[in-house]
């Protein structure tokens, strides 16, 4: 337990908050990083899981996508990236981190659409509605709790390469742990380790209320008390967890 | 630097490795020792963690069947420790278990009560419930009734978790590097640091077939283990 206890006492002295390679300054870097990876994969994989999904094609693709993405080390993608022309900048990082969130959006956006009531669609079509009105106004209302599911996945993802990417020199606040690695200084290891822990966990709580919030359908699932898993926020199928980073 | 050496000098060999490429069969051959170790630590690692992972799952799975209330408990702690970055989880360990291999397998083995958990509680959890009932029925309770009935038929299910579970951790073992126990991760982490193609990409490369090869061999496992599934199509 002294070690905990030596990471907190680190975590709590001011003097490691401030300055360029302060906890406050990683933090920001961490955030920042993270934040652009996120929105960066959504608008590459939410147009094409939308699109595929909708027509029905592409599905093995789709899902196949997250299943060779989990084989792939994490960090050997990050050295890899590392070691060509596009060498140590936040870039690297970022890039790294968007090919890391776009798998889990893409596959859970296309068995979102996919999943949606055959029926419902049907209704929708002999009403009809054209394609892009049938994907606004049916399709994606119904897909949106397991599309939110893969954000939200992505997200916790994208936090967590965040951290790895401090091995390759990367920002962030994994930099605090692999310093602290470089100078043996254990109470830091364990002070960074505490921070980053506490940043992922605090990001998985605004997601899943952010994935509650967003859901069209909350008021009438909740009526009618579904017992879907997706209700629950957490993809049940094993199919659908994401190796963490 | 004998790359600026003149081509025809034969003491200066113009070979993948002198020119740092990114494909390099003279690196596996002179290293092979090299890369054979580091391939069987990583195998080591990732075995050990995978059996204890499963284990302590299915006694989870067990006991959150058993007992309501822990259920929402068992399952919500290993989610909560799969949000962990493996980074700061391998340092947290560290106070416990120190810069040993111990520190990586335990790591190893939180990660993977997630998916091991979930799947093998859908499983049983999917067993339908006259099934269940002619087996008491017929006089089957308790540890028999697991083993005999409910383990076999939640078998498909626990299977897919398993690969999952196992591919996951053959790619997260590299992040052991930063104790110095990541198996194939040692020599992405030594290439980097050293600017090494060969090191790196064959390093990368090797993680991933393993993790293949491992899939492919439980999915073998599956196959002869459940052998009434082999007339259904798959």
């Amino acid at each position: 337990m002294n070690g905990l206890l030596d990471g907190l006492g680190w975590l709590f002295d001011p003097a490691n908050w401030s300055g360029p390679t302060g906890v406050a300054t990683r933090l920001v870097e961490h955030v920042w990083i993270s934040g652009v990876a996120v929105l960066l994969a959504c608008a590459v994989a939410l147009p094409i899981g939308l699109w595929l999904g909708h027509l029905g094609r592409g599905g093995t693709l789709a899902i196949n996508i997250s299943n060779v993405g989990r084989a792939v080390p994490t960090f050997a993608i990050l050295a890899l990236l590392y070691m060509t022309v596009l060498g140590l900048s936040n870039w690297t990082t970022i890039i790294a981190l968007v090919l890391f969130g776009i798998p889990p959006i893409l596959t859970n956006t296309y068995v979102g659409m996919r999943e949606v009531d055959r029926d419902a669609v049907e209704a929708a079509r002999g009403m009809g509605m054209s394609g892009t009105q049938l994907l606004r106004r049916v399709e994606l209302p119904l897909a949106t709790p397991l599309i939110m599911g893969g954000i939200r996945l992505a997200t916790v993802q994208i936090v967590a390469t965040a951290t790895l990417a401090a091995v390759i020199s990367g920002p962030g606040l994994g930099r605090i742990i692999t310093s602290g690695f470089g100078r043996q200084d254990v109470p830091q290891i364990i002070g960074g380790a505490i921070i980053v822990c506490l940043l992922a966990l605090v990001v998985e709580g605004l997601m899943a209320w952010l994935q509650r919030a967003v859901d069209p359908m909350r008021g009438a699932r909740r009526r009618r008390r579904s017992r879907s898993d997706r209700d629950q926020g957490m993809p049940l199928m094993a199919d659908e967890v994401v190796s963490a980073g | 630097m004998a790359l600026f050496g003149p081509a025809h000098d034969a003491t200066l060999a113009d070979n993948c490795l002198v020119r740092n490429d990114w494909v390099c069969g003279e690196y596996i051959r002179t290293r092979r020792e090299d890369i054979t170790e580091a391939l069987g630590q990583h195998v080591t690692i990732t075995v050990i963690s995978i059996v204890i992972g499963f284990a302590v799952a299915l006694v989870l799975a067990v006991v959150a069947r058993r007992v309501g209330w822990l259920r929402g408990a068992i399952l919500g702690t290993s989610t909560a420790l799969y949000t962990l970055p493996s980074l700061a989880m391998f340092s947290i360990l560290l106070p416990f278990t120190g810069i040993t291999a111990t520190t990586v397998v335990v790591g190893l083995v939180l990660y993977s009560l997630t998916i091991l958990v979930r799947g093998i509680l859908a499983g049983l959890d999917a067993v339908p419930d006259d099934v269940r009932e002619a087996a008491v029925g017929m006089g089957y309770d308790g540890f028999r009734l697991l083993r005999k009935v409910e383990l076999p038929l939640a078998m498909p299910t626990i299977f897919a978790a398993l690969r999952v579970a196992t591919v996951s951790t053959v790619a997260l073992t590299t992040v052991g590097m930063i104790v110095n126990h990541g198996g194939l991760g040692n020599l992405i982490n030594r290439g980097l640091s050293s600017n090494f193609h060969a090191e790196v990409l064959t390093a990368s490369v090797l993680c991933v077939v393993l993790a293949l090869i491992a899939d492919a061999l439980l999915l073998g496992l599956q196959r002869w283990l459940t052998p009434w599934r082999r007339t259904v199509s798959a």
